[in-house]
């Protein structure tokens, strides 16, 4: 069993990302980290390769330069190497030319599935992982709460507002990992010793031929599809109302202010 | 960008979902203000039910049958046919398409995005159509909150996801026209099989489309106490959300967990019981219009962005607060 994991550096969630004076992210403002949902489909690759007693995990990632000090995390947990594009010119990109790039690297690699987050912490469109299934004509088996392969398929459960949809698809297939698949491990003192000699390997955009994906191989932050404008703080809520009143009072007071609210 | 723009509705059992409604309200809006078109597309084994509630809100809806639609699942079956149809169309065919932030949406505006080439833009909190850029312009909360966006596209054709009840969905004037299209046969995505369908608690709606959640973390101490988070949500007609800490407890399914590794919600009320308001689950719920949260610690987060905080111990202010519900009748 080979699986792809898509991992993504994502600024730490605790609160000092920012954008840049260009209005794009600032990866610098604040450590990466492996972003969260990534890591329950990491979990889950771990699991299978497991399962299955018998082949490798590997990661790959779009990202900055800096990039592996965050890997070595995710290899430190068990994936066995890791596959990093990077590129000054692809700083900047849109889901669409993201999509592309990951798609042309997984042309390089040999793999029964694929696996990604449901969304990254930063970016938040979840759209990435079913381009890239688009533009490689795999099997998209999104939201699963469950991943089966056996006899050259996956089964998966897809998470659904009421319980599950059943769904199945020939191998090589791309599936969309959920925190229902389980906790992700923390690295051993072992595994984190083993990170350290494991192998990233570096790859340019020069290194991809991007023009199966895109016409002219046209990807990056310069031929973005989109541009934020402008960027300002949310209104700021009113002032808290706090309560220290027994149980009965507090509930009329809760009543009231729903009364006023025109809520109930 | 001018011209036409086109809502990607989306189904369940065979009925239209709500926020297809509000984005098509949301269409009309641009259309008038871009001296465009909004119409609807509709993909399914059997799409005219769902075509016919679209075109409440829509002057023009194509109703797109595919053979066998209902044995797969709906991504790649739906972006497939809208793409078929955006080359028959040609010149000049759609520039924006609208589809929801939802799980489907986003999987099918992602397969778009890649087989069209063309951009997407996220959770829309708001769009409006701006003459000076020449095009949609797209707001969006990001990091956690903490920043708006407004952004747009660079080239003449995009995509936008919304988030649900970011519109308030309204019919239009008059009945539109359902269209019925076969779907041409060009499998160029390979086809996803459902195999089966599986309720696992009664079938609720989705909270995203709840107007009041109540929703309980880990102060609710185990699944016994959310009977009690239960008790108040039936009283104000609402459903019932829960933190990440409930869910890894075990205490409630993760198909109700509000947060960055959940779902995202606006509810009119958002009624928060022991939890904490970790910035985790902050970004989830936040842009909610109204927060109400009892916690027994006065020092938890959640006392910065909560409405009304009450101070005290939930085991007793939400029997009360059923009680007092239920006197006025509600």
């Amino acid at each position: 069993m080979r699986i792809v994991v898509l991992t993504k550096p994502v600024p730490d969630t605790t609160g000092a990302e920012r954008l840049g004076p260009d209005l794009r992210v600032d990866r610098t403002a604040s450590p990466a980290v492996v972003n969260a949902n990534d890591e329950y489909a990491l979990e889950a690759a771990l699991k299978l390769v497991e399962a299955a007693g018998e082949g490798e995990v590997v990661l790959l990632s779009m990202a900055p330069a800096s990039a592996p000090e965050t890997l070595r995390k995710a290899l430190a947990m068990g994936a066995h190497r890791g596959v990093l594009v990077t590129d000054p010119a692809l700083a900047g990109s849109c889901t669409l030319s993201t999509a592309r790039v990951l798609a042309a690297a997984l042309r390089t690699l040999e793999f029964d599935l694929v696996l990604a987050g449901a969304d990254t912490s930063d970016g938040t469109g979840g759209v990435v992982p079913a381009g890239v299934a688009a533009l490689l004509g795999l099997p998209y088996l999104s939201y699963a709460g469950r991943i089966e392969p056996s006899g050259g398929r996956v089964r998966v459960h897809r998470l659904s507002p009421v319980g599950y949809d059943v769904i199945e698809a020939p191998l090589p297939a791309l599936v969309v990992a959920t925190q229902a698949l389980g906790e992700p491990r923390y690295p051993s003192l072992k595994g984190i010793m083993g990170a350290r000699s494991k192998e990233i390997a570096t790859l340019s955009l020069a290194d991809l031929d991007v023009s199966v994906e895109a016409v002219g191989g046209a990807v990056g932050g310069a031929v973005a599809t989109t541009r934020v404008l402008e960027v300002r703080p949310p209104v700021v809520r009113a002032a808290t109302e706090i309560v220290r009143e027994p149980a009965p009072v507090a509930a009329a007071r809760i009543v009231e202010f729903l009364q006023t609210r025109k809520i109930i | 960008m001018s011209g036409a723009i086109w809502v990607v509705g989306e189904m369940a059992d065979g009925g239209l979902v709500r926020i297809s409604t509000e984005i098509a309200t949301l269409a009309r809006d641009l259309a008038a203000a871009s001296g465009g078109t909004a119409s609807g597309v509709v993909v399914g084994e059997a799409p005219g039910a769902a075509a016919g509630e679209l075109a409440d809100y829509l002057p023009a809806v194509r109703a797109v049958s595919v053979a066998g639609a209902d044995g797969r699942t709906a991504a790649a079956t739906t972006a497939m046919a809208v793409a078929d149809l955006i080359a028959a169309a040609g010149e000049p065919g759609p520039t924006l398409l609208l589809l929801g932030a939802t799980p489907d949406g986003r999987d099918v505006a992602g397969m778009l995005s890649a087989l069209l080439g063309w951009g997407v833009l996220v959770n829309a909190s708001a769009v409006t159509w701006d003459v000076t850029v020449g095009g949609p312009v797209v707001e969006m909360s990001t990091f956690g909150g903490r920043l708006i966006t407004t952004s747009t596209f660079t080239g003449s054709h995009g995509i936008v996801t919304i988030r649900p009840q970011s519109v308030t969905a309204e019919p239009a004037a008059g009945h539109g026209v359902v269209q019925s299209v076969a779907a041409s046969d060009s499998p160029v995505l390979r086809p996803v099989a459902l195999v089966d369908r599986v309720a696992e608690a009664s079938a609720e709606a989705p909270i995203e489309e709840a107007r009041i959640i109540v929703a309980g973390g880990r102060g609710v101490g185990g699944p016994e106490g959310f009977a009690t988070v239960r008790s108040l949500a039936v009283a104000l007609g609402g459903a019932v959300g829960a933190t990440r800490a409930a869910v890894d407890a075990g205490w409630i399914p993760y198909a109700t967990q509000i947060g960055q590794t959940g779902k995202t919600v606006k509810p009119a009320l958002y009624l928060a019981l022991g939890i904490s308001g970790a910035i985790q689950h902050k970004v989830g719920m936040q842009t909610a219009e109204t927060i109400v949260a009892v916690n027994r610690d006065p020092d938890a987060p959640i006392a910065e962005f909560a409405d009304l905080f009450v101070v005290g111990d939930l085991f007793e202010v939400v029997p009360a607060l059923v009680a007092a519900l239920r006197s006025r009748g509600t």
